[in-house]
């Protein structure tokens, strides 16, 4: 247990120990051994509901006797961060809410979770907005795609001091509003750019229309990409003419997207960004993760069975948090043994924005590095 | 009477205006070099604002791709040239790491006795001869180049004519930042060494790199790779004994005892100034005259005040 819980507990503290308690530190509470999460409130029990994948999902608090005061020791490796829930149950009814003593949330697509950074772990400066950078922009066009069958709006972001008589590589990310709103993009790039610690660059930010089938490894998609948005961004903006200037990066199912299509037009993108890929496959039978990876899969045991070179060099990462992990370890040695230059970093985080976010600048200095050696502005 | 000023960045709190104040440089147009800063080489419209006098821009990155259309075998030449340094300074830089790790093991390794201390002389003067021979490759490169062209190609001449003119116009000579091997090389194609020797410089973050003895890119804690410090080239010498470290505050770690001190070391006698936001080295006919707000590395591993004699 926390000392410092370990002490207040010791004193058979009333609820005003306990709310001086709370007002004096920070919770969850952190230390190198792991965290101590609290509520403090009336209920019948206090769960709590995380995503770790190796730890089970769901866990009590344990209520300290005579208060309203529940805690949890979860041993969690320094530098980790993880997104969590509290599943209050009162009168048989559950509510699962953000922890009201933390500050800290995350948010995605579907709603706000509390974030825990243990010991150790700190948000990279170079995330945050408002650091002085120069500003790119960002502005959105629209095409009809023959092979989506349907109007399609991409936004783009071109980095500061965009210059047409220059030529920059180009990034496509899936999710890509995603990307801006829940991982901070704009500001890392602006961030990085600024720094030098990438090269300026165009960067067009997609977002699917239906993304479970676009992004399983629909041919459609990549046709999407390589002969619509692609001609399309070549004609009007002052891009480098080499596939080694090309970035496809996403993460989860962008990330099969991504991969499946430089698989599908090999030659074409000789960069890849994948992050917590949802590589699915099966050695043999069927797999056990549900109708919606049946297309992922296939893709996945057809590139598992005739890999081919579908980038140059491919940066991947996965959280060790995640159920994905294995499929991420697996991927490496095929890639290798094809030819393709891989860098593969595990964190201690989970399937979320900001393990995505804090992966980038590794990611983006490493297949776009910048002119940081060369200029002293 | 020569003057030349070295300054800090000039982006966030621009200083040179009030440094052309204190050199005295009478009223009248300043021309600027601003090639370093490729395709946005001459907009200068915040620096002209900030200096309120006229301000002539020699176009030297735009003059060097004029000439280059024009001669596709000088092209050609001068980038295969490029190609060739580029590929020195990949092994060089992988000769180095090796040289600095085994600097850096013995610097640390506890103890200061006789026998320790050899060592250390040893692996640092396998260091510095590394970097002296590094350097006299480059040279060797550079002195091949000119004795195929001796004279540049032939429309450098008009350039070099122009400049020359635009130069003798004006009051001083402002090298701003950048890119500092592509603004080297471009002062370097168009004769400036000699050109502005006799004019009252004043230079900053690149442009003072690239006006020293030397040029010294460094990094300590970059995104990718080691951060171990580097010699690109030989400058053009106008600014003799320093070495110019600009944004030192962000990108050295200054606290950190022993880095400084093997930084120091290894470039002594030059002097490793740093040039961050309100520096100002000031030299008159080759004799420091003022300074401000910058700092030298020490051998000791600490950073002192530059002072002036």
């Amino acid at each position: 247990m926390n000392a410092l819980l370990a002490e207040l507990l010791s004193r058979q503290p009333d609820d005003t120990d306990v709310t001086r308690f709370l007002h004096e530190n920070a919770v969850p509470l952190t230390d190198p051994g792991g965290v101590t999460f609290l509520y403090h409130g009336e209920a019948d029990a206090v769960l709590l509901r995380h995503w770790v994948y190796g730890l089970p999902s769901s866990q009590s608090l344990e209520r300290a006797p005579g208060t309203d005061l529940w805690h949890l020791f979860l041993e969690l490796p320094p530098g980790s961060r993880i997104e969590y829930k509290f599943d209050v149950v009162k009168n048989g009814a559950n509510d699962w809410i953000t922890d009201p003593l933390n500050p800290l949330t995350a948010e995605d697509p579907f709603g706000h979770n509390s974030v825990c950074r243990a010991h150790g772990y700190e948000r990279p400066d170079w995330t945050l907005p408002g650091s002085g950078a120069r500003q790119g922009t960002l502005e959105t066009i629209s095409l009809h795609s023959r092979h989506l069958q349907g109007p399609r709006q991409v936004s783009l972001y071109l980095p500061a001091r965009f210059r047409r008589t220059r030529q920059y590589p180009l990034m496509i990310v899936h999710d890509g509003h995603d990307f801006l709103k829940f991982a901070d993009l704009k500001a890392v790039l602006d961030n990085l750019i600024d720094s030098l610690e990438i090269a300026p660059m165009v960067v067009a930010l997609t977002q699917p229309g239906d993304r479970l089938t676009e992004y399983a490894g629909d041919v459609g998609h990549g046709a999407f990409l390589v002969k619509e948005l692609l001609p399309r961004l070549q004609s009007s903006l002052p891009l480098e003419d080499s596939p080694r200037h090309r970035c496809l990066m996403g993460a989860s199912f962008g990330a099969v997207a991504s991969l499946a299509t430089a698989w599908q037009h090999q030659g074409v993108f000789d960069r890849l960004l994948l992050l917590s890929g949802s590589f699915a496959f099966s050695d043999i039978g069927a797999h056990t993760r549900g109708p919606v990876f049946d297309p992922v899969v296939r893709f996945m045991n057809g590139l598992r069975a005739r890999p081919g070179r579908p980038s140059r060099k491919i940066y991947l990462a996965c959280g060790m948090y995640e159920s994905l992990i294995y499929e991420n370890r697996s991927l490496v040695p095929l890639l290798q043994a094809n030819d393709m230059l891989v860098r593969y970093r595990e964190v201690r985080d989970g399937h979320n924005w900001e393990n995505w976010r804090d992966r980038l600048q590794d990611g983006l200095s490493w297949l776009f590095p910048g002119p940081l050696w060369m200029v002293y502005e | 009477m020569t003057l030349r000023a070295m300054l800090g960045p000039q982006r966030i709190s621009p200083t040179v205006g009030l440094v052309l104040d204190r050199l005295d440089v009478p009223a009248g147009p300043v021309c600027t070099i601003t090639s370093g800063w490729q395709e946005r080489e001459g907009e200068l419209q915040e620096l002209s604002h900030h200096l309120g006098r006229e301000t002539l821009d020699l176009g030297l990155y735009q003059r060097a791709e004029q000439v280059f259309a024009a001669d596709p075998g000088f092209r050609r030449a001068y980038r295969q040239r490029q190609k060739t340094l580029m590929e020195l300074q990949r092994l060089y830089r992988r000769r180095l790491a090796h040289a600095n790790a085994a600097y850096t093991e013995m610097m640390r390794e506890p103890g200061s006795d006789m026998l320790l201390q050899n060592e250390r002389r040893a692996a640092l003067r396998a260091l510095r001869t590394l970097d002296r021979q590094h350097l006299r490759r480059i040279e060797r490169l550079h002195a091949a180049f000119d004795r195929s062209y001796p004279d540049g190609q032939a429309g450098i001449k008009s350039h070099r004519v122009e400049i020359g003119a635009m130069i003798a116009d004006s009051r001083a000579i402002l090298v701003a930042g950048g890119h500092v091997e592509l603004l080297l090389n471009r002062l370097r194609l168009f004769g400036l060494g000699s050109a502005l020797a006799g004019s009252t410089l004043v230079a900053w973050s690149a442009g003072a790199m690239a006006l020293a003895d030397q040029v010294v890119l460094f990094h300590d804690h970059p995104p990718q790779g080691a951060g171990v410090a580097e010699v690109a080239d030989r400058g053009l010498g106008l600014f003799q004994g320093v070495v110019p470290l600009p944004h030192a505050g962000q990108r050295l770690r200054l606290h950190d005892a022993q880095r400084v001190s093997r930084f120091a070391r290894r470039f002594t006698p030059a002097r490793c100034v740093t040039l961050d936001s309100g520096a100002m080295l000031v030299w008159e006919d080759g004799k420091l005259r003022e300074c401000a707000s910058t700092f030298r590395l020490t051998r000791q591993g600490s950073i002192r005040p530059v002072q002036a004699v």
